[in-house]
């Protein structure tokens, strides 16, 4: 997500970074331009209008530092009111209240309310240690409890049992008061999808919000959502006191406006993201560092959080004594550096949060796809032990084994054997206190990084 | 297995469907049509404001910059030429230049002769595919066809149990695997089998997702092969399913998949949802593909064949 954003953004700044000064010709066409990418990434239109206002009077007023160039400037101040709009930080859900802490969720058709409750089951359970109950009162969609029955299995969370023939508000009692005598942490309630227009769906799910009283009331929104997205989060606010907002689907080329406008409208918070198909793609929603992203500058603290987080702490120790030694580094080493990446989403999902990657062509990035990560890996499976330590040892009969083995040909079997070849140099200037060295190019690469 | 259901009661009035139609889009209607006929209609001069709020009221309504601006740019210029004298006039025009756009979109699916008339549905996730197979197989049931679906979607949970519940309301056979099954494994039983039962039409569900995501696009030129196969003609329609309410993210969502699986037609899902729907029009003029199927309401009868004409004057009421 925000990718088209942040690039149309990017060329529009970069031109001006060009200029000597900030004068009212050139910033008004930047704004011009601004404003364009703002309402192509779907920014409601009034949320533009007043960002750009905000935009000009600062830019033009006393807020310019002596120390930055007019281009850094505008974009500083871009930055500053992208972070205003999209709230400073990020807001946790609330949970301490009295178990079961009860998580109501909302939203149109197909927004993805079912997945986004399985997955938000499974953040509390990992990252919050608590144990979740999910039942679902959406009565109307064909094997819509079905389909939540399924995911809560796959992730083992508790599932509690409704049927199509009962009524929502009477589901989610009974939920809420088996949850309590399980004396389970949390319970997450899915509800069916409904349009904001549609009264009678409304007062229902007013009725359900008022027989439960849940801690968190969370609108789940589509990313992909038009200008009808605040509307509808109005309305949905409206009915119901909403405590935040699930931002859905951003795994895909949406441009984000969603995200940047409901907040403003609303005034609620976006908590999370769903940025994948699996139950595990759901991420805290951090807005000074989706800022950041939009404007090239790159979510290095995200990454840095995911890689804490995926690494198996063991095996970096290992591979660290590994690296000091300078040598030893070998096949195996490799695989598990490369599992370590599919741990952390995979080469994409870590890509899109590297500084500048917004501005790499699309086609380079889907080179580096995540199957040719799966590619390499099926190769170094299909060798023994004694070559993945011996990597010399490979020669014509091994590699046409191994290519078969694999189910690729012997060319790709070269091309790894290269690569890693690579990367073993690599490691071993890193190993000879080349460490220092290296971060320091890299340093010099991150904008924003303290030095 | 029949079931006794009566799918939310039919109601056929093919007469009134002008009139429902209208009565469908009420949401679209009450913010942009009765914001362009206020601006419009209510008599005030020709000035740089009123453009303004024009282009603003095009904008809030999904058409897009550039469809905006090619929309704004022939009315300005008619009036610098002095055809266009009063804001009546303006409406006229804009009424005539959306509905030249929308125009070549309507034209409808035809069946071909092909036995089985394959029917490929696919999109990102959550617009409606399944639901609007089940009305869509209803449709052309209804019309005298023997349908059959072939339930491709194995990733979703449920997603078979839910195509399964729509069928059996409708008595139509479904093939279908376990979820984890190899989409294109069942989409060649699904072949098989609307072959061996001479089935008139196979409609072929498949599991959304992301345009973006280059492997399960993947997935999808597969399944398109698999079809191919089996008749080198087929699939005879790929039909993608938009969510109305959906931003300028459709048109990316039609180019990826269009590159991908060549989609012939076009299904506009929650149009009554949604205020705007301005969306169809950048569709339109960007891609002149055929629009299909629009779908108005949550009833089976609620996906309706798209005419420009009936669209235009629900939008637009003739003043």
């Amino acid at each position: 997500m925000f990718d088209n954003l942040s690039q149309r953004l990017q060329a529009t700044l970069k031109r001006l970074r060009g200029e000597g000064r900030l004068t009212e010709e050139n910033t008004r066409e930047a704004l011009r331009e601004v404003r364009m990418a703002l309402l192509e990434a779907d920014v409601a239109l009034p949320v533009v209008k007043d960002f750009i206002e905000h935009v000009r009077a600062k830019a033009a007023g006393q807020d310019v530092l002596a120390s930055l160039t007019p281009g850094q400037a505008l974009v500083k101040v871009v930055n500053d009111e992208l972070v205003a709009l999209m709230g400073a930080a990020n807001e946790r859900l609330n949970l301490a209240v009295r178990p079961p802490a009860v998580i109501l969720v909302a939203g149109l058709q197909g927004s993805g309310k079912t997945t986004t409750v399985a997955k938000l089951a499974r953040f509390l359970q990992e990252r919050e240690k608590k144990s979740v109950m999910v039942a679902s009162a959406d009565v109307y969609r064909p094997a819509a409890i079905d389909q939540l029955q399924k995911l809560a299995a796959t992730i083992g969370a508790e599932f509690f049992p409704s049927r199509t023939d009962q009524q929502p508000e009477n589901i989610a009692r009974h939920a809420v008061d088996e949850a309590r005598k399980r004396v389970m942490d949390v319970l997450i309630l899915d509800t069916a999808g409904r349009l904001h227009v549609d009264e009678a769906m409304m007062r229902e799910i007013r009725a359900v919000h008022a027989a439960i009283e849940p801690v968190e009331t969370l609108f789940v929104v589509d990313s992909m959502t038009g200008q009808d997205a605040v509307n509808t989060a109005k309305a949905f606010d409206a009915a119901l006191p909403l405590t935040g907002v699930i931002l859905t689907k951003t795994d895909g080329d949406a441009r984000g406006g969603a995200a940047l406008s409901i907040r403003q409208v609303t005034g609620k918070p976006i908590k999370f993201l769903g940025v994948g198909e699996k139950t595990s793609a759901l991420e805290a929603f951090h807005p000074e560092r989706v800022a950041a992203r939009i404007l090239g500058m790159g979510d290095v603290l995200g990454l840095v959080e995911e890689a804490a987080r995926a690494a198996d702490k063991e095996k970096a120790q290992e591979f660290a004594r590994k690296l000091a030694k300078g040598k030893g580094f070998d096949l195996e080493d490799f695989r598990d550096q490369m599992a370590q990446m599919e741990k952390m989403g995979g080469v994409a999902n870590l890509m899109g949060k590297l500084p500048g990657m917004g501005e790499a062509p699309d086609a380079a990035k889907a080179q580096l796809g995540d199957r040719q990560v799966k590619q390499l890996v099926a190769i170094i499976n299909s060798m023994t032990p004694q070559e993945r330590r011996f990597p010399d040892t490979i020669r014509g009969s091994r590699k046409r084994r191994i290519a078969a083995g694999s189910g690729t040909q012997v060319q790709d079997v070269n091309r790894l054997l290269k690569q890693f070849d690579q990367m073993q140099k690599m490691m071993k200037r890193m190993g000879k206190g080349g460490l220092q060295k290296l971060l320091r190019d890299v340093k010099g690469r991150l904008p924003g990084l303290p030095g | 297995m029949t079931q006794s259901h009566p799918p939310q009661q039919t109601e056929k009035r093919p007469a009134g469907l002008f009139g429902r139609l209208r009565e469908k889009l009420a949401a679209t209607q009450r913010s942009f049509t009765r914001g362009l006929s206020d601006l419009l209609l209510g008599g005030r001069a020709l000035d740089d404001s009123l453009f303004e709020e024009l282009e603003t009221l095009l904008l809030s309504a999904d058409v897009g910059v550039e469809t905006t601006q090619y929309l704004l740019k022939g009315i300005t210029e008619q009036v610098s030429r002095k055809q266009l004298r009063d804001a009546r006039a303006v409406y006229q025009a804009l009424r005539q230049s959306i509905l030249s756009i929308v125009a070549p979109c309507s034209r409808r699916l035809e069946i071909a002769a092909a036995r089985p008339f394959v029917i490929m549905v696919v999109g990102v996730n959550g617009v409606g595919k399944t639901t609007t197979i089940a009305k869509l197989a209803r449709r052309l049931k209804n019309d005298g066809h023997a349908v059959m679906v072939g339930a491709a979607d194995t990733f979703r949970a449920a997603a078979i149990e839910q195509l399964k519940t729509w069928a059996g309301r409708l008595d139509i056979p479904v093939i279908a695997q376990h979820t984890g099954a190899d989409a294109a494994a069942v989409v060649h039983d699904a072949l098989n089998a609307a072959k061996a039962r001479a089935s008139d039409i196979l409609i072929v569900d498949t599991a959304g997702r992301q345009h973006t995501q280059a492997g399960l696009m993947d997935e999808l030129k597969k399944i398109r092969r698999v079809i191919a196969k089996a008749d080198p003609a087929a699939p005879h329609e790929v039909l993608l399913v938009l969510d109305a309410g959906t931003g300028q993210n459709a048109l990316s969502q039609l180019a990826h998949f269009g590159e991908a699986v060549g989609v012939t037609g076009l299904a506009l899902t929650k149009l009554d949802g949604t205020a705007k729907g301005g969306i169809l029009i950048a569709l339109a003029r960007k891609t002149g593909l055929p629009i299909r199927y629009i779908g108005v309401g949550e009833g089976m009868d609620d996906l309706r064949e798209f005419i420009a004409e009936e669209y235009v004057d629900a939008l637009l009421p003739a003043p």
